[in-house]
């Protein structure tokens, strides 16, 4: 008795949460591939790594899925170390890194693709760090690097610090006091950020690299969004966040050599050809020391880069073609303005593009 | 109802394979509570025994967890102090000042606090209450910096401990007004009867029978809020500027992490050493809420004792 | 100053004292809660400081006026109630604000287009939860499957078999001991458990389902316990005496009696855990497409979600945060629809009342 009164409503509950049925491909957002005539591919990739490519590797996989309706590569923002190890590993097929493997990890990746020559590593991805802040009735703010450092350290506490005041001719700075915001959880932002300073400011900024910001002082909020909603919300305060989520905010510019640059997508992309290619690397490595304090004064050096690592063997020779072609399609003209539009990251020049081109064709012809 | 068949002897049978089942299940229940605490310990050895120098800034495990441990312990503190005397209230209207008809309906709205997750509670913190109370902080700051606690330049964003105190609060106040309104409900009539039979007033009744009569269980409600805002983890990881310092400053934008916090902000983004000394933490907070839990515990049953 | 004066005048004619007209404490607490609902929406007064300042003033008022015209007693009464008023509308006041905060910002978002299509392949506007709601649904549905069979075994051990042993004692302790595990707790043990045997990359929808069940069982069983607490005696020692057996007497007697709260207590223990967060950040991890095998790969939830779509959002980022809200709102319809049908269940077919 009891059991068939109850049926009407643990049905009504049955259709309220199963209510949702609609389809999973929503092709009408993401413009097929139109410019990559890749052959159609099929199959299964997997790949892991950083949360900070997470955006581009979507735009990448929607257009790489919509030119190769038979394909289907996830991508899992574990975070850089888990990716990297993962690949090590062989839990996935390739990985999405913000560092180049590290020495002891390298040697596990060269044995996983069966040799160092085997091994690829490519820049994807590099995106702007803008130092973004909200002061009013101060435009177009422009910061040394040592400043920059002064400032989110703590030390320099006023707007109208003399260092600020000496790199801002004819800017009425207030005398208000610097919020500091930065990052609360653990990012490449954050690391390429401080590397940024270890390496511009290296007087006054003496802690190492990390992607979890070291010191104690300032601000601290969860995300990109929530440095961006402190920033605007305070007043007086400053961050850094990636360039295409400071909205109406402020971006300072940055001094390099005697200029001061804008974090534009274009100035950012220059970075590598500005840095030093890793020496010793094997020929289908192309890691970068990042040069932080170039001479060319259209760079922007406050970049986050992020690479792309695979091998140029597959145990399946069918992997190999998927990888191969998915590797194509990231950095083909056409995915690097899809992730640009997307993720607001800078495409690599053409130059760069040629060089790391033949890396991308070897896939699958070593033996 | 109708059991008719059920009546041969192999039923026997029938019985001891559902009494081993009951028991089973019972059983599984301390065996998965021992394997928390066991796998917790299996993934946090790799830290527990690590040299200081490969865990994260260099850092003993002791000097990582520590100052996560205090900064728990004080955004849970501030929760009870802020949250217990207003339950206690809340309850009393309810019980007591709340026109009969619509005293249920009045609790069903209070326990609707409960209902709402966690990570709206953090959104609602970031986008609503944290600017809202800026100006508070900043009076605070201004007049009352004399007391250690209000000392220090006040947050721009709000998104201080005292802000997560309050937003944790809030989310406790449902169990501890919950546990409070039964037990007043309990209170021996013969004890009102007689406060007001010797001419008290409402408020005096209410001082002298409901509020001694329930004091044992308000204090194991209260524990039992503790041990939820110690284990909270999206409205502070959300909310709160943490900064990994130790500092009693409530107002300042420079504030302790706690351990549930500190876990969902780095978590995502682990590998290797990093993941275990994180399951570590994990390891301590469970420790510290098996602690505050039994105490509670304990509590509720000597007064039970006494009661009877 | 006043209260200290008034009981030596008043003290003579005790039973036809003077006092405060009727209308007093609900003119004074009406007019002060006005104001601060007038002060909040028309000027920039910071609201917390305006309430506090009322707050004071109005009780001022009161304690004043009833201290000279009613005495001391009396006054400490009425700020009394005074007092207890003002912390209800206090602990309201958040909610208010929650709800009005989510269902403004949410419900733009929330229409057929938002269940019924996932964020593959989506990017900037358009998109929705379809995704999370099926991860969510699957997930809590597989806990719910782990929890309740072992919850209310228990429950039976507990009230049926257990007698006063050890055991009993031991789980009784222990379940109690459960109730307050962190939820961050409960999914670094799933996570510890999996990694063991996948290694530390690994993220299912079952480890958040086995996370999820740590936390649910123990409501369960203190539910259960409580509905059989309550079946008369009379009725299991009336089938014993016929001579059925105790299995079916508990199958067939005692659970169909106590089934509606049985039903009520897990409902409320599904809504209890549905909302979280923190357990499936770490055990399920995040995806954009649909995935309705819990045994392979990450799933989406509302939860997490909600968290991403704020915390991560795209270029621009105002339909992530679009998103983000939607998701809130939906997350709490479902739980208070769950919390709903719970009540509904136990005040419709309720044979049995507690207390």
């Amino acid at each position: 008795m009891l059991r068939h009164r109850l049926m009407p409503v643990l049905g009504v509950t049955a259709a309220l949460t199963l209510a949702a049925c609609g389809d999973d491909n929503n092709t009408g957002s993401a413009d097929s591939g139109s410019g990559s005539s890749e052959s159609s591919l099929s199959g299964k990739l997997a790949g892991a790594g950083s949360s900070a490519q997470e955006a581009a590797q979507g735009a990448w996989i929607a257009g790489f899925q919509s030119a190769n309706s038979g394909a289907t590569i996830s991508y899992d923002p574990v975070g850089s170390g888990g990716g990297r190890e993962q690949f090590v590993a062989g839990g996935v097929d390739f990985a999405g890194s913000d560092a180049a493997l590290k020495e002891d990890e390298l040697a596990g990746a060269e044995k996983r693709c069966g040799g160092a020559e085997n091994l690829i590593e490519l820049p994807a991805y590099v995106s702007p760090i803008a130092v973004i802040y909200n002061l009013e009735g101060v435009d177009g703010l422009q910061l040394d690097p040592a400043t920059i450092a002064g400032i989110f350290l703590g030390k320099i506490k006023k707007w109208n610090d003399p260092a600020i005041a000496a790199t801002n001719e004819g800017v009425t700075l207030p005398d208000t006091d610097i919020v500091p915001v930065h990052r609360s959880d653990d990012s490449g932002t954050t690391e390429n950020f401080t590397d940024y300073l270890h390496v511009a400011a290296k007087d006054v900024w003496t802690a190492e690299p990390d992607g979890e910001w070291p010191t104690k002082s300032g601000e601290a909020a969860d995300g990109t969004s929530g440095v961006v909603a402190a920033v605007k919300n305070g007043a007086g305060t400053i961050g850094y966040a990636d360039a295409s989520q400071a909205g109406e905010l402020g971006k300072a510019k940055v001094k390099v050599g005697d200029a001061y640059v804008e974090p534009t997508a274009d100035a950012a992309a220059k970075i590598l050809e500005e840095s030093k290619r890793t020496e010793g690397a094997a020929s289908h490595v192309w890691t970068y020391t990042l040069n932080r304090t170039p001479d060319a004064a259209d760079t922007y050096p406050v970049v986050l880069t992020s690479y792309l690592i695979g091998c140029t063997k597959y145990d399946d020779a069918a992997k190999a073609e998927l990888v191969k072609g998915y590797f194509n399609h990231v950095v083909s003209a056409d995915g690097q303005s899809k992730a640009a539009e997307t993720a607001g990251s800078a495409p690599l020049t053409d130059t760069l593009r040629g060089q790391i081109q033949p890396s991308v064709d070897a896939i699958g012809s070593a033996s | 109802m109708s059991s008719t068949e059920a009546s041969t002897p192999p039923s026997q049978r029938g019985d001891r394979v559902f009494g081993a089942l009951a028991k089973g299940a019972g059983i599984t229940i301390l065996v998965v509570l021992a394997g928390v605490a066991l796998f917790l310990l299996v993934e946090a050895f790799p830290a527990l025994t690590a040299p200081a120098s490969e865990l994260p800034d260099g850092k003993s495990l002791i000097a990582y967890v520590a100052p996560l441990a205090f900064g728990t312990l004080l955004s849970a503190t501030l929760a009870i102090l802020i949250a217990v005397p207003l339950a206690l209230a809340v309850a009393i209207f309810i019980s007591f000042y709340a026109p009969k008809r619509i005293a249920g309906t009045l609790g069903s709205i209070v326990d609707l606090l409960a209902a709402i997750p966690s990570v709206v509670y953090g959104l609602w913190g970031i986008v609503v209450l944290g600017p809202a109370i800026v100006p508070l902080h900043e009076w605070l700051a201004d007049h009352l910096s004399f007391i250690p606690f209000f000392a220090g330049q006040a947050s721009a964003t709000g998104r201080t401990m005292l802000t997560v105190g309050l937003v944790l609060a809030v989310m406790i106040l449902p169990i501890i007004t919950a546990i409070s309104r039964e037990v007043f409900l309990q209170t021996p009539r013969k004890l009102t009867e007689a406060a007001y039979g010797l001419g008290a007033t409402k408020w005096e009744m209410i001082r002298m029978t409901v509020i001694p009569f329930g004091r044992p269980a308000l204090i194991s409600a209260s524990m039992l809020g503790l041990g939820r805002a110690l284990g909270e983890t999206m409205a502070v990881t959300m909310i709160l500027s943490a900064a990994g310092v130790v500092s009693f400053k409530l107002l300042t934008a420079t504030n302790p992490s706690s351990i549930a916090a500190n876990i969902a902000l780095q978590f995502p983004e682990s590998s290797g050493i990093d993941v275990n000394v994180l399951i570590a933490s994990g390891l301590v907070l469970f420790a510290i809420t098996l602690v505050v839990n039994m105490t509670a515990r304990w509590v509720i049953a000597r007064s039970n004792l006494v009661n009877a | 100053m006043t209260a200290a004066t008034a009981p030596g005048s008043g003290r003579t004619g005790t039973f036809s004292q003077a006092a405060l007209p009727d209308w007093a404490m609900q003119v004074v607490m009406g007019g002060a809660v006005a104001l601060a609902f007038i002060g909040i929406a028309f000027t920039d007064v910071s609201p917390a400081l305006l309430v506090i300042v009322l707050a004071a003033v109005s009780a001022a008022t009161i304690g004043i006026w009833a201290g000279t015209v009613e005495g001391r007693r009396k006054a400490t009464d009425r700020l009394a109630t005074m007092t207890m008023t003002y912390a209800f509308l206090l602990a309201v006041a958040p909610l208010v604000s929650l709800a009005w905060t989510v269902v403004s910002k949410g419900n733009g978002r929330l229409d057929l287009d938002f269940i019924n299509h996932t964020m593959r392949n989506v990017i900037g506007e358009g998109g929705g939860a379809m995704h999370a709601i099926w991860g969510t649904v699957i997930i809590t549905g597989v806990a719910t499957i782990i929890a309740v069979p072992v919850g209310i075994l228990t429950a039976i051990y507990l009230h049926e078999y257990g007698g006063t042993g050890r055991l009993k004692k031991a789980i009784t302790f222990f379940v109690d001991v459960m109730t307050g595990i962190p939820s961050i707790v409960a999914g670094l043990f799933a996570f510890a458990l999996f990694a063991l045997f996948f290694g530390p990359g690994v993220r299912l929808g079952v480890m958040g389902s086995i996370a999820l069940s740590v936390l649910m069982i123990p409501i369960v069983v203190r539910s259960t316990e409580e509905m059989l607490r309550i079946v008369p005696n009379g009725l299991r020692e009336s089938a014993f005496a016929l001579g059925v057996p105790k299995w079916r007497v508990i199958t067939k007697v005692v659970l169909p009696t106590a089934l509606a709260g049985i039903v009520t207590g897990v409902m409320l223990a599904i809504a209890r855990v549905i909302g979280e967060t923190a357990p499936l950040l770490v055990t399920v991890g995040t995806i954009d497409s649909l995935n309705f095998n819990p045994f392979e790969g990450r799933m989406q939830s509302l939860a997490v979600f909600t968290y991403f779509e704020y915390k991560t959002p795209g270029v621009p980022p105002e339909p992530s945060f679009d998103r983000a809200w939607a998701a809130a709102l939906t997350l709490i319809i479902i739980v208070l629809v769950l919390t709903g049908i719970a009540k509904l269940v136990q005040r419709r077919f309720g044979v049995l009342q507690a207390r």
